[in-house]
C-alpha cells in the first residue's frame, strides 16, 4: 500500500463507516421493536466498499444501488433523517414511506434506487449512461450488485451492451461470498468475476472490499478510465457480511467460525490500526467520533418517530405523473 | 366544403412517419432494439432511418431484450425520450421484469422524484401463421399494471398520431402494433399528427347493440356491422384505442342508448381485457342492459399453426354476426 494517508479524509471515511454501523446495528434494533417492518438487510461488514466507491465520485455522477443500501445511500450523502424515517414508513422519508429499506431514492444526489429485484438495476445503469454519453456529459454512473446478481441474466446482457457502446458504467460488484443463503462456490463455475470483463473486452480488476484505501484506489483508476472515455469498467470488491443476510435468516448455510475469522479484518478496525500506525489517531479521538455518529443516528431515530404518515386518501398518488408534460 | 389534403399510405409507412416526425421534432428522441437499424426493422417500419438520422439515433442492440428495454427505461431516468422496439409481445416477456417491476414502479418507490418518460413499440396479434411463440395478443397483461399506459392503434390516423402524444407522456406507454395492420392501405391526412391518447371511439354510429373491440378486430367488426346492417340491425362499434387507462364513458353512453353489449377480443377469454369490461359494465351499467354481455375472444389454446386452426382460434366475422343476430333477436 503506497498511498499517502490523508489525516482528514481518512478521519471522514473513519466516521462515514462508523456512522454507517451504527446506523445499522440502530435499525436492527428497531426492527426487534417493530418500529421497522418489511425486509431489513444489514451491510455491516461492507462498508469500506461504498464509503470509498464514492469518494471517487462526483455530484453529478449517478448510484444504482439493490436492496442492500442503506450504506451507499449514507455515503453518498443523503440524510441519516430521510433513510431512518423511510425505514420508519414514514411521509418524511426520502421515498414518502412507499419504498421502506429496499427502496431508497433521492434525486438530489442522483440516487437511483433501491432495487430489491436481483440484477434488476444494471441495465438502469446502462440507460443513465447512454443517455449521459448522447447528451455529451461527461460522468459517470455506478452500478452496485452482488455476487448474486452475476448470475442473472441482466448482468451478462448489460455488461456487453455497455461494453459494446462503449458507456461511462463502473458495475461495482460486492462480491460477499454468498447470495443469500448459498455460497458462491455452488452457484458460480469460474469464482474469478473479475475475469468476466475479459469476456465482454471490459477493464476490470478485483481488489481488497475490507480495505477502504485499497478500494478508494481502485475505485479512482476505474472512474479515471471510465472519465476518459475508454468504456466501462467491473471492479469486484471481495468483502464479507458479518450480519444474516436478513431478518429472518438463521444462518445455517455458513460457521461461526468463518464468521469469526472474517471479523478480524473488519474494515473499521482495519482503518483505525492504520491511521493509529502512523499516529494520527487518538483513543479520545475515538470517543468524540464515537460520540458524534452516535447523536447523529439518535438525531434520525427522534426525527422518524417525530415524523407524520401519509394520508391515506393519497394512496393512489405516484402512480402517473402529477406533472404535465416533460 | 373544401376538399381535404390526403395522401394514400400503409399503416407501416403511418408509424415510420410518426417515428421520423418525433426525431426531426426532438433531439432527446431515439430509436433502439433488435435489427431496427441496419436490418430496417424486423416489419419494416423503421427502413432508411438509420441512413437519414444516424447509428447514435437509431441504434441496433443486441438480443437482450431485458437489457436493451431497461436501458430505455435507465434513459428517459437521464432525461432521453427513447422509442424502444420490441419484435413482438412474445419477446417481451423476456423484459417483462424491467417493464413491471422498474418502469411501472419507480415513480411510486421514489415517491415521486422520479418519472419514466418511456415508450415501448411492439408488434402484437395472430393472423400470419406465426404459431405459438410470435402471435399472441397479451395487452390485457399489460393493461394490468397501474403505472403504464397501453395504447392499441387500429386506424392509420391512431398509428401516426398516437406516438407523439405517448412522447409527451411523462409516464411509459406501450404501444401495440398488431402485425396484420402493417401493409393495411388507406387515405392519411397531408397534416395528420399527434392524435388524443385518453378516449374510446365510435367507429360506426348504430342503435341496436355495442360492439367494444380493439385493434385489428376493429375491421372484423366493421365487416360484421356492414352485413348485419344489410338485415337491418345497426351495431354500433366502439374502437377502445387505449387499454389502460380505459374510457369506460364513451361505451357506458352506448350501452346505454343500444341496452345491448358485445366484447370482442384476440386475446384470451380468462383474466382478459374483454373480462375487464364486462365487470365494468356490470358493475355501472346493470340496469342499462336488456341481456347479458356477451364476449367473442380467442380460444383458450397456444396459437396454432395450420391455417384453419389459427383462424378457428381467433375471433372471426361469422361469430359475430351470428352472436349479435342472437342477441337482438334475429338468431
Amino acid at each position: 500500500m503506497t498511498t499517502q494517508i490523508d489525516r482528514e479524509h481518512g478521519m471522514a471515511q473513519l466516521r462515514m463507516m462508523l456512522l454507517i454501523r451504527r446506523f445499522e446495528e440502530k435499525s436492527a434494533e428497531l426492527y426487534s421493536a417493530a418500529k421497522i417492518r418489511g425486509f431489513l438487510h444489514l451491510y455491516i461488514g461492507e462498508e469500506a466498499v461504498a464509503v470509498a466507491v464514492m469518494a471517487a465520485l462526483t455530484p453529478e455522477d449517478a448510484v444504482v444501488a439493490t436492496y442492500r443500501e442503506h450504506g451507499q445511500a449514507l455515503a453518498r450523502g443523503m440524510s441519516a433523517d430521510s433513510i431512518m424515517a423511510e425505514m420508519y414508513g414514514k411521509q418524511e422519508g426520502c421515498s414518502r414511506g412507499r419504498g421502506g429499506s429496499m427502496h431508497i431514492f433521492d434525486a438530489a444526489t442522483r440516487f437511483y434506487g433501491g432495487n430489491a429485484i436481483v440484477g434488476g438495476g444494471i441495465p438502469l445503469a446502462v440507460g443513465l449512461a447512454l443517455a449521459d454519453k448522447m447528451r455529451g456529459q461527461n460522468r459517470v454512473t455506478c452500478c452496485f450488485f452482488g455476487d448474486g446478481a452475476v448470475a442473472e441474466g441482466d448482468f451478462h446482457e448489460s455488461m456487453n451492451l455497455a461494453s459494446l457502446w462503449k458507456l461511462p458504467v463502473l458495475f461495482l460488484c460486492e462480491n460477499n461470498l454468498y447470495a443469500m443463503g448459498t455460497a458462491i462456490r455452488y452457484t458460480q463455475a469460474s469464482l474469478d468475476i473479475a475475469a468476466k470483463g475479459a469476456a465482454y473486452g471490459m477493464a476490470s480488476a478485483a481488489v481488497d472490499g475490507m480495505d477502504v484505501m485499497a478500494v478508494e484506489e481502485a475505485a479512482r483508476i476505474a472512474t479515471a478510465h471510465l472519465r476518459h472515455g475508454n468504456g466501462p469498467y467491473l471492479l469486484e470488491c471481495r468483502t464479507y457480511r458479518f450480519r444474516p443476510h436478513s431478518m429472518f435468516d438463521a444462518e445455517l448455510y455458513r460457521t461461526r467460525e468463518e464468521v469469526e475469522e472474517w471479523k478480524k479484518r473488519d474494515p473499521i478496525d482495519l482503518l483505525i490500526r492504520r491511521l493509529r500506525e502512523v499516529g494520527l489517531f487518538s483513543d479520545q479521538e475515538m470517543s468524540s467520533l464515537e460520540q458524534s455518529v452516535t447523536a447523529e443516528v439518535e438525531a434520525s431515530v427522534a426525527f422518524a418517530e417525530a415524523g407524520s404518515w401519509e394520508p391515506v386518501e393519497d394512496l393512489t398518488r405516484f402512480v402517473c405523473s402529477e406533472r404535465s408534460g416533460v | 366544403m373544401s376538399e381535404q389534403a390526403t395522401n394514400s399510405t400503409t399503416y407501416r409507412e403511418a408509424v415510420k412517419m410518426a417515428i421520423r416526425e418525433a426525431l426531426i421534432r426532438d433531439e432527446r428522441v431515439f430509436l433502439m432494439g433488435e435489427d431496427v437499424g441496419y436490418y430496417g426493422g424486423c416489419y419494416a417500419v423503421s427502413k432508411g432511418l438509420l441512413a437519414e438520422f444516424g447509428p447514435e439515433r437509431i441504434r441496433d442492440t443486441p438480443l437482450s431484450e431485458s437489457a436493451f428495454v431497461g436501458a430505455g427505461i435507465g434513459a428517459a431516468l437521464g432525461g432521453m425520450r427513447p422509442i424502444v422496439e420490441v419484435m413482438t409481445v412474445n419477446f417481451s416477456l423476456l423484459a417483462l421484469d424491467q417493464i413491471m417491476n422498474n418502469a411501472a414502479t419507480i415513480q411510486h418507490m421514489s415517491g415521486g422524484q422520479f418519472n419514466v418518460p418511456l415508450v415501448i413499440r411492439m408488434a402484437t396479434g395472430a393472423g400470419k401463421q406465426l404459431a405459438a411463440q410470435h402471435a399472441h395478443s397479451l395487452e390485457g397483461w399489460y393493461a394490468h399494471i397501474p403505472g403504464l399506459r397501453v395504447l392499441s392503434p387500429a386506424t392509420l390516423e391512431d398509428a401516426r398520431g398516437m406516438l407523439w402524444s405517448a412522447l409527451q407522456d411523462p409516464d411509459p406507454v406501450i404501444i401495440f402494433e398488431n402485425n396484420t395492420l402493417y401493409n393495411l392501405e388507406g387515405a392519411l391526412a397531408a397534416d395528420a399528427g399527434a392524435v388524443d391518447i385518453d378516449s374510446a371511439m365510435v367507429r360506426r354510429p348504430g342503435t341496436d347493440i355495442t360492439i367494444i373491440t380493439y385493434s385489428a378486430s376493429l375491421y372484423k367488426c366493421l365487416d360484421a356491422a356492414a352485413a348485419l346492417a344489410k338485415e337491418g340491425i345497426e351495431a354500433e362499434v366502439i374502437d377502445l384505442r387505449t387499454l389502460r387507462p380505459l374510457d369506460d364513458a364513451t361505451y357506458l353512453a352506448s350501452i346505454a342508448r343500444t341496452h345491448r353489449a358485445l366484447i370482442v377480443d384476440e386475446g384470451w377469454r380468462s383474466g382478459s381485457i374483454s373480462a375487464e369490461i364486462s365487470a365494468r359494465i356490470m358493475e355501472q351499467a346493470f340496469y342499462e342492459l336488456d341481456i347479458p354481455v356477451a364476449r367473442i375472444c380467442s380460444a383458450e389454446v397456444p396459437m396454432p399453426y395450420a391455417r384453419h386452426m389459427e383462424e378457428a382460434a381467433l375471433p372471426q366475422v361469422d361469430a359475430i354476426v351470428a352472436t349479435v343476430k342472437r342477441m337482438v333477436g334475429h338468431g
